[in-house]
């Protein structure tokens, strides 16, 4: 290929003009990317919670 | 296995093969080969990362920890989502700003072409390996477990996968995984419904959990400090953070996947959904492992796993005290099927102290038919070094193979193979793309068109593949399988994501600086690996760390540039 990737047909950039952690998630309830990564923080704050009481109830 | 599950096995390997390979056919250009159509949904991304890391040592060897060690390997994917989001927000948006075809273009553009070829390189040296152990893994398995010739077990189902990947690039890699995926789903929710149906009458999933539980298999949370502990909750989520940071944000294996997506939206909800299901997962199976130990507590499970090894021997010179030493399991293991049967029943009649007796009397008869099993396995050890080390890779088969129905047989072997393909599939892609992005475009043949190099992609992953199935026939591997894979790649990922790390955050620091700081710090780890006996997944962070550390000294030395700094 002898073009510079960032030249070729298809260049992301405009998207990256505009991607940022405010675009919107297209989810239900979660708007903002932060707002995802605070969802799947508590979502992993949940399993390792109910693995540690796995672990004292059955040890 | 008989005829229906060969029919399963082969139709499901062969079929997602072919239909791959329909579907892809047809000239593409390069962009298109490489990276896919740009059109993926997020769903199909997911799935893909997932199948991606899921080889088949995932579905084979976990739940054999799970049996042996219980639940704590967990703690190794508690890095995962914290580095996934890490991932989302910054790498990311960077690497699809930039448009790279790989992750080591990104530090081309950032620092230097020979900071990139270091980075390229080091990837190229580690997944080569990695290549080689995901197809080896279940082909040592499989073959000793069914006869069949470990030599050809590799070449025929590395030809296949090398046959699809090289014809169809990365869109047959991403499609074919899509339908591996589903496989291994299938197959591995069939296992665990059968298994809770086999366990005995009366011993329900609570009693199953309280039996596993008794025997310490359920100790998923380690909060202990020791550093030679191989899995606490701190070596999971430092060490494994910096492991999954490394392999999801800078293998291109994983890097390819993502970056097909067809918006920055679709690639991150991809990566999310891993943030998610991945530790869900591994849970469940580290759980299917745990409760095939409680299935055995019932049953009597063989001494040894890897029943060919333990016969062959058997039949030679050290048969006398391999049998004696089976009889002392055995009686041992009755007497503790005795105490959990009256365990259990003190259990339910709510008499504590009773119980309490039981269990004790059936953990030292454990004691005593795990000391059967390992004077087992230093007999074989010194019998046939490296070979029969480890049987905890056949528990799982063995458990298939002995109580699951025929055709679901074919199905559970064939959840193996597509795990193998789907993630081989993805390395191969990545070696052959990095191989002709990073050296052979931007250094040997710098004017070549876009044509050419869908050629040269295609030779250079056959090749890889080639390397690979080579890799496999002279293998020989003592560690438990997926706890090999991890070590290779905990030997070389931190020194990457030292680079990467830089590259984002370290804006000072230039390439010359970074590029002799990558060298240092890799040959640091070597010989800290020779001499430490430290847990694997500190070598992600010690890696990384001196990555960062020395090139900052260097930079020092050298003198910073008081111009301002470089953006990527």
């Amino acid at each position: 290929m002898k073009s510079e990737p960032a030249n070729a047909p298809g260049d992301r950039s405009t998207e990256a003009a505009g991607a940022n952690e405010t675009d919107p998630t297209g989810l239900p309830g979660v708007r903002t990317w932060r707002g995802v990564y605070v969802v799947v923080l508590g979502v992993f704050v949940l399993w390792v919670a109910l693995l540690a009481w796995l672990t004292a109830h059955y040890s | 296995m008989n005829t229906l599950d060969y029919v399963v096995l082969l139709g499901v390997m062969l079929g997602i093969a072919a239909y791959g390979m329909w579907r892809t056919r047809g000239g593409r250009d390069l962009r298109t080969y490489l990276h896919g159509a740009s059109d993926t949904h997020w769903l199909t991304i997911g799935l893909s990362v997932m199948a991606t890391q899921a080889s088949a040592i995932t579905f084979l060897s976990t739940p054999g920890q799970g049996y042996e060690s219980g639940l704590g390997f967990v703690q190794n994917y508690f890095g995962a989502p914290l580095a996934l989001i890490v991932i989302s927000a910054i790498f990311l948006p960077l690497y699809r700003r930039l448009n790279v075809y790989t992750a080591y273009e990104f530090l081309g553009r950032r620092f230097d072409q020979k900071t990139r070829l270091v980075g390229a390189a080091l990837f190229l040296v580690q997944r080569g390996i990695g290549a080689g152990i995901t197809i080896y893994a279940p082909a040592i398995v499989l073959s000793t477990v069914f006869g069949w010739r470990l030599d050809l077990t590799i070449v025929c189902s590395g030809l296949l996968v090398v046959a699809y990947t090289v014809s169809g690039g990365s869109p047959a890699v991403n499609l074919t995984q899509k339908y591996q995926i589903g496989v291994i789903f299938v197959g591995m929710i069939a296992a665990f419904f059968v298994l809770l149906a086999k366990l005995p009458a009366g011993l329900g999933f609570g009693d199953a959990l309280a039996v596993a539980g008794g025997f310490h298999k359920l100790e998923a949370v380690d909060f202990s400090l020791n550093p030679d502990k191989r899995y606490t909750i701190w070596t999971g989520v430092f060490g494994g953070m910096f492991l999954a940071l490394s392999y999801f944000g800078t293998d291109q294996s994983q890097v390819q996947r993502y970056l097909t997506g067809s918006s920055l939206r679709e690639s991150r909800l991809g990566l999310m959904f891993n943030a998610v299901f991945k530790i869900p997962m591994q849970f469940f199976i580290l759980l299917l492992g745990a409760l095939v130990f409680v299935f055995y507590q019932f049953e009597r499970p063989p001494v040894f796993f890897n029943q060919s090894a333990w016969h062959a021997q058997a039949a030679g010179a050290n048969g006398d005290k391999l049998r004696a030493l089976e009889a002392d399991f055995n009686a041992a293991q009755a007497e503790k099927q005795k105490h959990l049967s009256a365990w259990l029943a003190a259990r339910h009649a709510g008499d504590t102290s009773a119980a309490d007796a039981e269990r004790a009397a059936a953990l030292a008869a454990h004691t005593r038919s795990e000391a059967a099993r390992e004077a087992t396995k230093t007999v074989l050890r010194t019998a046939t070094p490296a070979t029969t080390a480890n049987d905890s890779d056949y528990v799982f088969i063995t458990f298939i193979l002995s109580y699951l129905p025929h055709g679901l047989i074919g199905l559970l072997v064939a959840v193996f193979f597509a795990a193998t393909f789907s993630s081989k599939a993805a390395e191969l892609n990545a070696l052959g793309t990095t191989t002709t992005v990073d050296l052979y475009r931007h250094v040997i043949k710098r004017d070549a068109t876009d044509a050419h190099c869908v050629a040269a992609s295609k030779w250079f992953t056959a090749l890889w593949g080639f390397v690979a199935i080579g890799f496999a026939l002279f293998a020989n591997l003592a560690e438990n399988l997926i706890q090999a894979t991890n070590i290779v790649g905990s030997v070389f990922y931190g020194v990457v994501l030292g680079l990467f790390l830089v590259a984002f955050f370290f804006k000072r620091i230039g390439g010359t600086a970074v590029f002799w700081s990558a060298l240092a710090s890799q040959a640091l780890v070597f010989i800290l690996y020779a001499t430490l006996s430290i847990s694997y997944l500190w070598y992600n962070v010690i890696g990384c760390v001196a990555c960062i550390f020395f090139g900052f000294a260097i930079q020092l030395a050298l003198g910073f540039d008081r111009s301002p700094p470089a953006t990527a």
